[in-house]
C-alpha cells in the first residue's frame, strides 16, 4: 500500500517535471521573448541589456532552475499581450472556471446517475431506449455545437436565458468572485453548465447502466430478492453501492477533462474564465500564459489522478494485493 | 490458352466475395438496420465530399461566381429564398450547400490523414515496445502514460499553439491543414500503441515467431511481416472510432479559430462564421454545417460501435 502510493507520487512528480520542461522549452525557444516584450524602436543595446537583466544569457540549466523556482511560487512573468503578471490574470479568471466546472459536474452526476439506474433496471422500456439514443447523439454532437443549439433555442428563440458572460457577480473576500448569489449570475450559469456537463452525463449514465446490468445478475442480489427485501432497497442500497467504485474513478478523472473542455464552452458563451484566456493566448502566441495554464492544468490533473488512484485502493480492498504487484 | 478459360484469379476472387457474404460479420451487418443506414449515410457523405467540385451547385471559391448581392439568402421554404440556393447563402453570398460539400472534404481529409498518422505512429511504437521490451518499452509506455493524463483536445490545441509561434502568420495559412493533421494525429497515437503493444506481447511467445527467430529472420522483419498482420484487428476498430473523434477535434479547433483558415473553410470554420449571425436571425449559416457535421459523426460512431461488437469474439 505504502509502496504503491509512493510509486504513484514519484510518477506524479516526474509528470510535473516533464510538463515544466515542455513549458520552459516553449517559453524559451518559441519565438524570441525579448522581441515580444519590447517595441520596434528599442535599440539593440537596450535589447541586450534587457536580455542580460532577465538572465536570458545564463546557461540553460540555470534558466530552467530559475523557471522551476518561479513556477513553484506561481510566478511566470508578464503576459505579452496584457503586460500584466500572469499569476494575477489567471487568478482573476480562476473562480469563473471553477464555478462552471463544479456546477456542470453536479449536473452530470445528479442527472446521469438516476438515468443510468433507470436504464439499467428497465433495459427494454421505451424510455430507456430513448435515453440511450439521446446519449449516443450527445456523444456525437461536438460540445461547441451543443452550445450553439442551446443558445439558438433558449437565448435567440425563446429569449429565456442569457447567451454570454457571467451575469452580475459578487466579490467574496479579496479575490474570489461568485455568480451563485445573484439571479442573473445563476441564469447565466445554466446553459454553459449543461453544455459542459452533457458529455460527462452521458458517460456516467452509460457506465452506471453497464454496471447495474452486471450487478443485477449476481447472486447476492438474487439472494436479497429471495429474502423478500423491498426492491427499492435492493436497487438503491445493495446494487447501486457496488456500481460506485468505477463511477468514482471515472467521475474523478473526468473532472480534469471538464476543465479542459471548459476552453470550448467558455469560447461559445464568452465566459470570462481561464479557458478563454488560454485560447486568446494560443491565438496571440502569448507564451507566458500558455506555460502557466499548462503547468496549472497539469497540476490539477496529476493531483486528481493521484487522489483517484489512492481512493480506488482505499475503497476496494481487492485491488490492494493486485495493484501493489505492479 | 485462350481468353475463354477461367483464370484461377477469378475463382479466387469469386470465392473471396462469397466468403465475405457468408461470413458472420456480414450477417451481423445486414441484421442491424441501424448499422446499414449508418454505412449508407457515411458512404453518401464521403462520396459527395469527394465529388464536391462536380456535384456542388456553385463553386464557393470562385470569386466570379459569388456575388455580395446574394448574401444572406434564406434556405428554400422561407420568405425571400432563391431556388438556386437550396440551403441559403452566407454573409459573402456563398451557397451554403456547396460550402458544406467543400467543407466536408476538408473535414474528412484532415480526419483520415490524422487517423492514418496516429495509427502509423502508434502501431510502430506499440510493435517496437511490445516486441523489444525492456527499457525501450518502459520509455515509450511512460511517455504514453504522461500523454494520457491530458485530454487529446488540450494536446492538439497546445501543439497548434506552438506551431503558431514557430511558423508565424504568413506561412500558417498555407500549412494550416498539415499542422492540424499533425497535432490531432500526435494527440491520438497512445491508444494504438497500447493496444498493439498488448497483442504483440501475446503474439511474441507464439510458435511461429519463435520459429522465425530460430531460422534467423531479422527482428524488424518478424515484427512487420509476421506479427503486424496478427495485431491489426483491434486497430481497425480504434481507427473507425477515432475517425469520428478526429473529425470532432478538427471541427472544434477550427471553431475555436486555431484550425483551418477561412480561405479554405472546413465544417468547423463554417460554423464559426455562422455563429456571428445567429443573433441577427441568419440561423442557417451555423445550423446547417453543424447538422451535417453531427450526422457524419453519428454515422461513423454507429459504424464503429457495430464494428467493435462484431469483431469482439467475447460478445458472439
Amino acid at each position: 500500500m505504502f509502496g504503491f502510493i509512493s510509486r504513484r507520487l514519484v510518477m506524479a512528480v516526474v509528470v510535473m517535471f516533464v510538463v515544466a520542461l515542455i513549458s520552459f522549452t516553449l517559453f524559451r525557444f518559441v519565438g524570441d521573448p525579448i522581441n515580444q516584450m519590447v517595441g520596434i524602436e528599442t535599440t539593440p543595446e537596450q535589447r541586450e541589456a534587457l536580455r542580460e537583466r532577465l538572465g536570458l544569457n545564463d546557461p540553460i540549466i540555470v534558466q530552467f532552475a530559475r523557471f522551476i523556482m518561479g513556477a513553484l511560487q506561481f510566478d511566470f512573468g508578464n503576459s505579452y499581450q496584457f503586460k500584466q503578471p500572469v499569476a494575477e490574470l489567471i487568478g482573476k479568471r480562476l473562480p469563473a472556471t471553477l464555478e462552471l466546472s463544479f456546477v456542470s459536474a453536479l449536473f452530470a452526476l445528479f442527472v446521469g446517475v438516476p438515468m443510468g439506474v433507470y436504464t439499467g433496471l428497465n433495459r427494454h422500456s421505451a424510455i430507456s431506449k430513448l435515453f440511450l439514443s439521446v446519449s449516443l447523439i450527445g456523444v456525437s454532437l461536438p460540445t461547441f455545437f451543443i452550445g450553439i443549439l442551446l443558445i439558438f433555442v433558449f437565448s435567440v428563440h425563446l429569449q429565456w436565458l442569457p447567451s454570454f458572460g457571467r451575469g452580475d457577480v459578487v466579490a467574496l473576500g479579496g479575490w474570489w468572485t461568485t455568480g451563485f448569489l445573484t439571479v442573473s449570475g445563476l441564469k447565466a450559469l445554466i446553459l454553459p453548465a449543461i453544455t459542459l456537463g452533457l458529455f460527462q452525463m452521458t458517460l456516467i449514465m452509460r457506465l452506471i447502466r453497464a454496471e447495474m446490468l452486471e450487478v443485477m445478475r449476481t447472486d447476492y442480489i438474487k439472494f436479497a430478492r429471495a429474502r423478500g427485501l423491498p426492491s427499492r432497497s435492493i436497487n438503491f442500497i445493495h446494487a447501486l453501492k457496488n456500481t460506485m467504485v468505477p463511477v468514482i474513478t471515472i467521475t474523478g478523472l473526468q473532472l480534469g477533462s471538464i476543465i479542459a473542455f471548459a476552453i470550448i464552452t467558455e469560447t461559445v458563451f464568452q465566459w470570462p474564465g481561464m479557458g478563454l484566456l488560454f485560447l486568446q493566448a494560443v491565438q496571440n502566441v502569448d507564451i507566458p500564459i500558455m506555460a502557466a495554464y499548462l503547468m496549472l492544468t497539469a497540476f490539477i490533473f496529476v493531483t486528481i489522478n493521484l487522489a483517484v488512484d489512492i481512493l480506488y485502493v482505499v475503497i476496494d480492498p481487492r485491488l490492494r494485493t493486485e495493484r501493489s504487484g505492479l | 490458352m485462350t481468353d475463354q478459360t477461367t483464370r484461377p484469379e477469378d475463382v479466387a476472387e469469386k470465392g473471396r466475395i462469397a466468403r465475405i457474404i457468408d461470413s458472420d460479420i456480414f450477417h451481423s451487418f445486414i441484421r442491424s438496420k441501424v448499422t446499414v443506414i449508418a454505412a449508407i449515410v457515411t458512404a453518401i457523405f464521403m462520396i459527395s465530399a469527394l465529388l464536391a467540385p462536380w456535384i456542388a451547385p456553385h463553386n464557393p471559391f470562385d470569386l466570379a461566381q459569388i456575388s455580395i448581392l446574394d448574401a444572406r439568402v434564406p434556405p428554400i421554404g422561407m420568405d425571400a429564398s432563391d431556388p438556386s440556393f437550396l440551403l441559403g447563402t452566407d454573409d459573402q453570398g456563398r451557397d451554403m450547400l456547396s460550402g458544406i460539400l467543400y467543407g466536408m472534404r476538408i473535414s474528412l481529409a484532415v480526419g483520415f490523414l490524422s487517423v492514418a498518422f496516429a495509427a502509423v505512429l502508434g502501431i510502430f511504437l506499440g510493435l517496437v515496445s511490445g516486441y523489444v521490451g525492456g527499457r525501450t518499452d518502459a520509455i515509450i509506455m511512460r511517455i504514453a502514460e504522461v500523454q494520457l493524463t491530458f485530454p487529446a483536445i488540450l494536446i492538439a490545441l497546445l501543439i497548434d499553439g506552438i506551431a503558431n509561434g514557430v511558423f508565424g502568420n504568413l506561412d500558417r495559412e498555407r500549412w494550416a491543414v498539415w499542422i492540424l493533421t499533425f497535432s490531432i494525429g500526435l494527440s491520438f497515437w497512445v491508444q494504438y500503441a497500447r493496444t498493439v503493444r498488448g497483442s504483440t506481447m501475446v503474439e511474441k511467445n507464439k510458435e511461429y515467431v519463435q520459429a522465425a527467430r530460430v531460422i534467423g529472420i531479422p527482428s524488424f522483419i518478424i515484427m512487420f511481416r509476421h506479427v503486424l498482420p496478427n495485431v491489426m484487428g483491434p486497430v481497425l476498430v480504434i481507427a473507425t472510432i477515432n475517425l469520428a473523434l478526429a473529425i470532432i477535434t478538427e471541427a472544434t479547433l477550427s471553431f475555436l479559430g486555431v484550425g483551418v483558415p477561412a480561405t479554405q473553410p472546413s465544417l468547423g470554420t463554417l460554423i464559426r462564421i455562422g455563429n456571428d449571425f445567429l443573433f441577427s436571425g441568419e440561423w442557417w449559416i451555423a445550423i446547417f454545417p453543424g447538422l451535417a457535421l453531427a450526422m457524419l459523426v453519428l454515422a461513423v460512431n454507429l459504424l464503429g460501435d457495430w464494428m467493435r461488437d462484431a469483431l469482439n469474439p467475447k460478445l458472439r
